[in-house]
């Protein structure tokens, strides 16, 4: 027998195929309330454009939808079944008044084209936390719009372009650190920036005397993510933000580690110049299985010609209203204002949560991280020893020695039921088992998660292979997902 | 607070576990003079009968309780109730991105449907899932054209929605990508002849969207002649997704990108949508945002993963097709409920009343008004031209709780005196005859305005 945990017991769940398996004509969920206008001819309305057939769209009842979207979600892990450690992705508690309010009539309802006069509520929220955002961050300027952390990052970097041209020079490239995540890089090709990496130094942060070399007037700006994605406090970030400016750089701060700081300290303080928040991550908005999420992006003065537009002003009576009239603004990155249901979430958590109780939720979420740095010390391998603040980093290397990688513990703590902490990055530790596990799980909880891994730890010096054929509890063993690649099957097709 | 699962006992174990004797030790890494010393400035905490109270209010200055017109990207129709018990699921809502396939097979098999029904009513090779909305989706489609074709160029409708144009000149800035803007006929449509004149064989694609912004439907086969035939991409923007009930799907188009908020997503002042983009199967490659795949676990049972994310910033990063990442998945698995509840049979009676109440506003405002661009099919839009300054009609509407069309000054000038109003299966027959009366009055009163210096003459 194998090590077992306390936290899971193996249960029964439901099989279900896909929803066009239960098909069959005459089956229907909807009903359509009796027409109050004249029947048309859709043959003389619409003519060769009429679509006869749907093909192969579903035909079910209620109950059936019913029970396959629930069945469904009993094999989804979820941070409302207990600690969701991913790394960088923030998985705090999803507030459920959060969800009844963004439901409240007048809001879910409202049309973005209604008139300001009767879109008050609406921007009073927007306003709202607005200034809330601007005083947690210590900047100036900030707008809504962007959809999620990379869209916000795609209309940093196209402010810090539109900055740069109006000096004279756009300039060419962006520096980017090499912890950095995917979308920072992604997003300076959109803008058109060359990308020149920033190597770390043997402590986890930037090496300031390589960015000194590396700077010049070439460099329209430096994205670092702090604290970074090692979970360390950039500690030189002033001296950082000096150099940059020195030479007529902008500081970019990918902001997605905000948990970190929150009540603590403001980025405005420490010479950034342009961030984005995700309110999906920081603020309590739910992940919703990959989205939606919110991407605000806060800047400094200099660069508040420059935001999207439209921008909420108050107007001279009181009341608030939208400006277009921005000459210098980058333009629209979204149809309409932005994820507008993310910032009624945001607004109920900062609300909830007071000065006080967000100071208390930094504390305790980087409290949470060192104690599972402490509980794991000497376990796993702790590439950097600087100080983690909301998430610790280890890796895989002594568990490699026995040929388990940091994906296989993964899967088998899966089966300890727990979800599995981010293995895909910071792509300068090999094997990276990146651990964040938020402000929102008690003692208890971590206890539990420690004693898992430590468990798993031992499985490997015992018999690794059992741990490389992990998951065995889950309602799948480990699926093909190079043969999902090599021959992309990416829909249902009816068999003939 | 209490959302915080900590006794002071708690910590102060935790605390002596770790080490140290305070938690600003933690926070020692932070330079001193950096260090905030003071109470943030924002809201006291509130209890949750205050937050609740505090959001009433706001939707109450919100719109509350009117009727409305308006449409033009953001459509009104009815949500099933089962999406809202469904997607509250915390399995659903509380999960993050399917990284980890054997945990997540309830997001990835919806996801996987949805693709399926998305390519199904579209009439493409498959979907992803998802873009952050039908105006970013159009951008990335372009983008995702530029690639595919190796050229630089695009041709764009300007009765593609001014927002969606907006959106794409932002993202197309720095990526030199030069567009012509065609123009639309007297049937709202775009004008062939300019568009196979603006078509050459530098255009990567040609982007309009169907039905377009005044509500009219285009004729996408002929376009697609056009830009097929010098070797352009054609992509279908389509903003109403009810239209699929009932409209031909773009079929022939290389690209469909599509906002899919009618189906079950709520107005919510604009936001969270759900993008989506369609494609053949030969472009998949170049396709921007997740898409599920099938496979099979190790002892051959069905499953589905993540897949093709080579194409993605997490491993290509400054190559990838886009820097996108958080997508709007759980707005896509209120579609997905959506196009279920209603399917095949459903999805067409849902667009035939839509049809059917706008055939009737169209025929009422056309006593007392000029409805535009007549002469091609439309769906659930359409445009009216008063005497009157739209804005003066809409702000009388308001005092019958009615919100009216949306005025067009402000995308078209030279329809200065146009809005553009929308019926779905929502609105009544009461609402549009209120409507219609009190633009008649409007009509009756500048009419007889207009007449009275004459009379003072005689
Ligand atoms: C450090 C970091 N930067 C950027 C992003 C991208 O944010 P989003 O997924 O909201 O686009 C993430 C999220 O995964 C992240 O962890």
């Amino acid at each position: 027998m194998k090590h077992m945990t306390r936290k899971a017991t193996r249960h029964i769940s439901q099989n279900e195929g896909l929803i066009f398996e239960k098909s069959s004509p005459g089956k229907a969920a909807w009903k359509l309330p009796a027409l109050d206008v004249p029947e048309v001819d859709t043959a003389k309305l619409l003519g060769k454009q009429e679509r006869e057939d749907l093909g192969d769209m579903p035909e079910v009842s209620e109950i059936e939808i019913i029970r396959h979207f629930t069945r469904l979600s009993t094999w989804n892990y979820a941070i409302d079944l207990g600690m969701y450690p991913l790394g960088s992705c923030t998985m705090k508690y999803n507030p459920r008044v959060n969800e009844f309010v963004a439901r409240v009539e007048g809001l879910a309802n409202g049309h973005p084209y209604q008139a300001e006069k009767i879109s008050q509520g609406a921007l009073r929220i927007m306003k709202t936390l607005s200034d809330c955002l601007l005083e947690i961050t210590g900047m100036d300027a900030i707008t809504l719009q962007p959809a999620a952390g990379a869209q916000g990052e795609l209309t940093g970097l196209l402010m810090v372009r539109a900055y740069h041209e109006a000096q004279g020079n756009a300039r060419k490239k962006v520096l980017i650190p090499d912890s950095a995540h995917g979308t920072n890089p992604a997003t300076a090709a959109t803008v058109g920036y060359a990308v020149e990496n920033l190597k770390s130094n043997e402590r986890g942060m930037v090496d300031v005397a390589a960015l000194a070399a590396q700077m010049n007037e070439d460099v329209a700006a430096l994205m670092v993510t702090n604290p970074n994605t090692l979970g360390v406090f950039e500690q030189e970030i002033h001296k950082i933000a000096e150099l940059m400016h020195a030479k007529g750089g902008l500081l970019y701060m990918d902001g997605a580690n905000m948990n970190a700081l929150v009540a603590k300290t403001r980025p405005g303080d420490f010479g950034v110049d342009v961030m984005h928040l995700n309110l999906h991550k920081t603020f309590s908005t739910p992940h919703g299985g990959g989205g939606p999420g919110s991407g605000p992006v806060a800047v400094k003065k200099i660069l508040e010609p420059f935001l999207p537009t439209p921008v909420v002003i108050t107007k001279p009576d009181g009341t608030l209203a939208f400006e277009y009239n921005r000459p210098q603004s980058v333009g629209r990155v979204r149809a309409f204002y932005g994820n507008f249901g993310m910032f009624i979430r945001a607004l109920a958590y900062i609300f909830a949560n007071g000065p006080e109780g967000l100071r208390q939720t930094t504390e305790d979420a980087v409290l949470n991280a060192n104690y599972i740095r402490k509980g794991l010390e000497g376990v796993y391998d702790l590439p950097y020893s600087t100080p983690s603040m909301h998430e610790v980093v280890f890796s895989d290397k002594l568990q490699s020695k026995q040929g388990v990688k940091t994906m296989d513990l993964a899967k088998r703590l899966i089966d300890y039921g727990f979800h599995p902490y981010t293995t895909a990055f910071p792509l300068i530790v090999p094997g990276a088992l990146m651990i964040e596990p938020t402000e929102s799980e008690p003692k208890e909880e971590l206890d539990l998660f420690i004693e898992a891994m430590k468990s798993i730890a031992e499985e490997v010096e015992d018999d690794p292979q059992y741990v490389l054929d992990a998951p065995h509890h889950a309602r799948i063993t480990r699926l093909d997902e190079t043969a999902a690649a090599r021959k992309p099957v990416l829909r249902w097709k009816r068999e003939v | 607070m209490r959302y915080l699962p900590k006794s002071p006992a708690d910590r102060a174990a935790m605390l002596q576990a770790i080490g140290i004797r305070s938690v600003d030790d933690l926070f020692s890494p932070i330079p001193a003079e950096y260090r905030l010393s003071r109470d943030l400035a924002i809201p006291r905490q509130m209890a949750e009968s205050e937050i609740v109270e505090w959001f009433k209010q706001r939707g109450k200055e919100n719109g509350e309780g009117f009727a409305s017109f308006l449409g033009a990207g953001a459509y009104s129709h009815y949500r099933p109730v089962v999406i809202d018990a469904l997607v509250q699921r915390g399995e659903f809502l509380t999960a993050y991105t399917p990284y980890q396939a054997e945990f997540a097979q309830g997001t990835l098999q919806a996801i996987f449907e949805f693709q399926t029904m998305i390519a199904e009513l579209t009439g493409m090779d498959l979907a992803n899932a998802s873009m952050y909305d039908g105006s970013t989706g159009a951008a990335e489609a372009v983008m995702m054209a530029v690639r595919i074709t190796g050229r630089h160029s695009a041709v764009i409708a300007r009765n593609l929605h001014p927002e969606y144009r907006e959106v794409l000149n932002t993202y197309a800035t720095h990526q030199a990508i030069p567009q012509k803007l065609i123009p639309f006929t007297a049937s709202g449509q775009i004008d062939l002849k300019q568009l196979d004149q603006a078509v050459d064989d530098s255009t990567a694609c040609v982007l309009i969207q169907s039905p377009n912004f005044f509500g009219t439907i285009e004729d996408v086969e002929a376009i697609a002649g056009i830009a097929h035939k010098r070797g352009a991409l054609l992509i279908v923007s389509i903003a109403e997704a009810a239209s699929l009930g009932i409209v031909e799907p773009p079929r022939c188009a290389d690209i469909v990108a599509m906002e899919a908020q009618s189906f079950g997503v709520p107005l919510g002042f604009g936001g969270p949508y759900c993008g989506v983009l369609a494609t053949k199967e030969k472009f998949v490659r170049q396709m921007p945002g997740r898409l599920a795949g099938q496979t099979v676990d190790k002892n051959g049972k069905r499953g589905f993963v993540l897949t093709l994310a080579t194409r993605e910033q997490h491993i290509r990063r400054e190559k990838a097709t886009s820097n996108i990442c958080t997508n709007q998945a759980l707005v896509a698995l209120m579609v997905n409920i959506f196009m279920t509840v209603y399917g095949k049979i459903g999805l067409r009676e849902l667009a035939k009343q839509n049809l059917a109440k706008t055939a009737y506003a169209v025929e009422q405002f056309g006593k007392h008004a000029k409805v535009l661009f007549a002469g091609a099919p439309r769906f659930n839009e359409f445009v009216v031209e008063t005497s009157e300054d739209p804005y003066a009609i809409n702000s009388r509407l308001l005092g019958h709780k009615i919100i009216g069309g949306l005025p067009l000054k402000k995308f078209y000038p030279e329809l200065g005196h146009a809005a553009l109003w929308c019926c779905t299966e929502l609105t009544t027959r009461s609402m549009i005859d209120t409507a219609v009366g009190l633009v008649a009055e409007s009509e009756r009163s500048v009419l007889s305005k207009d007449a009275e210096p004459e009379e003072v003459a005689r």
